[in-house]
């Protein structure tokens, strides 16, 4: 699914999170927004995820206006910063949880539903650990979990924000190769919020660097390493 | 280590463990030892006395109406206030606390103004032949008014610390606003409700002041065990006021230890 963001503004009370931009994101494309914090791609992910909804402007997605569009309807995945597994449920309940909360004229058998989360488990790696809860994970482990719960729902899109934001190095290297063979198995357009720029040049197709609520160069990590396109684009990059 | 230095947390220790045994230990046993003063057989008696009787059945019906009242009340008041930004937000925080600061004999007062036959509302309740001071209604009433904070509060703080992106989570999976509430929400605050729950009904079960003020303490209809333990004590009836007594004792006991395992499980 393509996503066009058409002119997006978003204020709190007083203060400008957002001020007008403008995306278009091919269908398919793994993206990174990069920017220190207070750039605004926090706010700009969770607009395309519906969990916040814009002062001003238009989200389109395969080419319908997608703006005021509930979240349960947009059907995105989102993986969030600290995961937000549900504590009390075992990995098993909450790869599931997105497929038993359908209405029942929708929801798959039980059967099928056990068959699709088994397949998501051996998709992140983790075959067996169905039967435990996340307290019993490493932070690498609760992140996979938190990404096979995200495409059980078959989502239209993969919204991550900071998804290796809380890990050690190591782990951090090992998940990012992990999550560009799970998106190029999918095939699902893809963004991610960073702040790390050698996380966004190594993984995203195309980068999109932001500050202070505006976006201040779109392109390929290789033009954005050549040709930064502001001084601020530069001495980011040099940090 | 000095003479001096070990001799002071000493002091201190015989100290604290002196005033609970006078203040807290010693009337606990003296309620069981003058309860049982003439004997198991007269304890039996002055419980299944038909007067006493009638007020622990009015003191659990109370309860029984007053706790799930407020468990409703205490989490939806928590939730709009954890999940929400509107204006009055923190009127209705210091709201939620007033019960808290007021003494419950001006609660009892004021809804003797309000609902009086003086009252504001008294002559038309009267006209329309509604019963609240006196009856069952108004001893609700107060007791509602004086428990309302112990549910929001236990709940609130966990709410807040717990943070929204559980729920945000859940909603992003499709989730309707019912499900995430009754899969998400609830399980994660299932021990504080709890633990709330039990205070306030250890609260309900013993509010003397603000039921004294509305009930009348007529016999065998509007008397608490609270009450009825004053009356038969006003009766020099020791022996039953002492019996009356144990049960509310043995109520909060077995309260305070659901407490101490509720706040072991909510860790």
């Amino acid at each position: 699914m393509d996503i066009h963001i058409d002119e997006i503004a978003k204020e709190f009370g007083k203060a400008t999170a957002l001020k007008p931009v403008t995306l278009s994101i091919p269908s398919g494309a793994l993206v990174a927004l990069l920017g220190p914090s207070g750039s605004g791609k926090t706010t700009l992910l969770r607009i395309l995820g519906g969990l916040e909804f814009p002062t001003s402007g238009r989200v389109l997605f395969d080419g319908q206006d997608a703006t005021g569009m509930s979240v349960q309807d947009r059907r995105a995945g989102f993986v969030f910063q600290s995961y937000a597994l549900f504590r009390h449920m075992t990995v098993f309940d909450n790869i599931a949880y997105g497929l038993n909360a359908r209405p029942r004229a929708k929801r798959p058998e039980k059967a099928e539903i056990a068959r699709r989360v088994t397949k998501l488990l051996e998709l992140i790696q983790l075959p067996d650990i169905g039967a435990r809860y996340p307290s019993q994970l490493s932070g690498g482990q609760r992140q996979r979990v938190a990404l096979a719960r995200a495409l059980a729902i078959e989502p239209r899109m993969l919204l991550l924000d900071e998804p290796f934001g809380a890990l050690d190095a190591k782990v951090r290297k090992e998940l990012r190769q992990g999550l560009r063979d799970i998106h190029d198995e999918t095939g699902l357009t893809t963004v991610f919020v960073t702040h790390d720029q050698d996380e966004a040049m190594e993984l995203a197709d195309v980068v999109v660097v932001m500050s202070m609520g505006s976006i201040e160069q779109i392109g390929r990590p290789q033009d954005i390493r050549d040709r930064p396109a502001t001084p601020f684009v530069r001495d980011f990059i040099a940090a | 280590m000095t003479r001096q230095s070990r001799l002071l947390p000493r002091l201190l220790i015989a100290i604290a463990v002196l005033s609970t045994l006078v203040m807290v230990v010693a009337p606990l046993f003296y309620i069981f030892a003058a309860a049982f003063a003439q004997g198991w057989r007269a304890y039996v008696q002055n419980i299944m006395d038909p007067l006493t009787l009638h007020a622990i059945w009015l003191t659990v019906l109370v309860a029984l109406i007053v706790v799930p009242l407020n468990i409703v009340f205490g989490v939806a008041a928590a939730w709009l206030i954890a999940r929400f930004r509107f204006p009055g937000r923190s009127l209705l925080v210091t709201a939620i606390e007033i019960p808290f600061s007021i003494s419950p004999i001006i609660a009892g007062i004021c809804y003797l103004l309000l609902y009086g036959r003086q009252g504001f509302l008294g002559p038309w309740l009267e006209a329309h032949d509604i019963q609240i001071l006196f009856a069952l209604p108004g001893i609700v009433l107060v007791t509602l008014f004086v428990t309302s904070p112990f549910v929001a509060r236990e709940v609130l703080p966990l709410m807040q610390a717990q943070g929204s992106e559980q729920e945000e989570a859940a909603v992003t999976l499709g989730a309707s606003g019912w499900q995430i509430f009754r899969r998400v929400t609830l399980p994660n605050i299932r021990w504080a409700l709890l633990y709330g729950a039990v205070l306030c009904t250890a609260r309900a079960v013993g509010e003397f002041g603000g039921v004294s003020v509305v009930s009348g303490s007529i016999r065998g209809q509007t008397n608490t065990l609270p009450l009825h333990v004053e009356l038969l004590f006003n009766d020099l009836n020791v022996a039953g006021a002492f019996a009356a007594a144990s049960t509310l004792t043995l109520i909060a006991v077995v309260t305070l230890l659901l407490k101490a395992v509720l706040e072991g499980r909510a860790r």
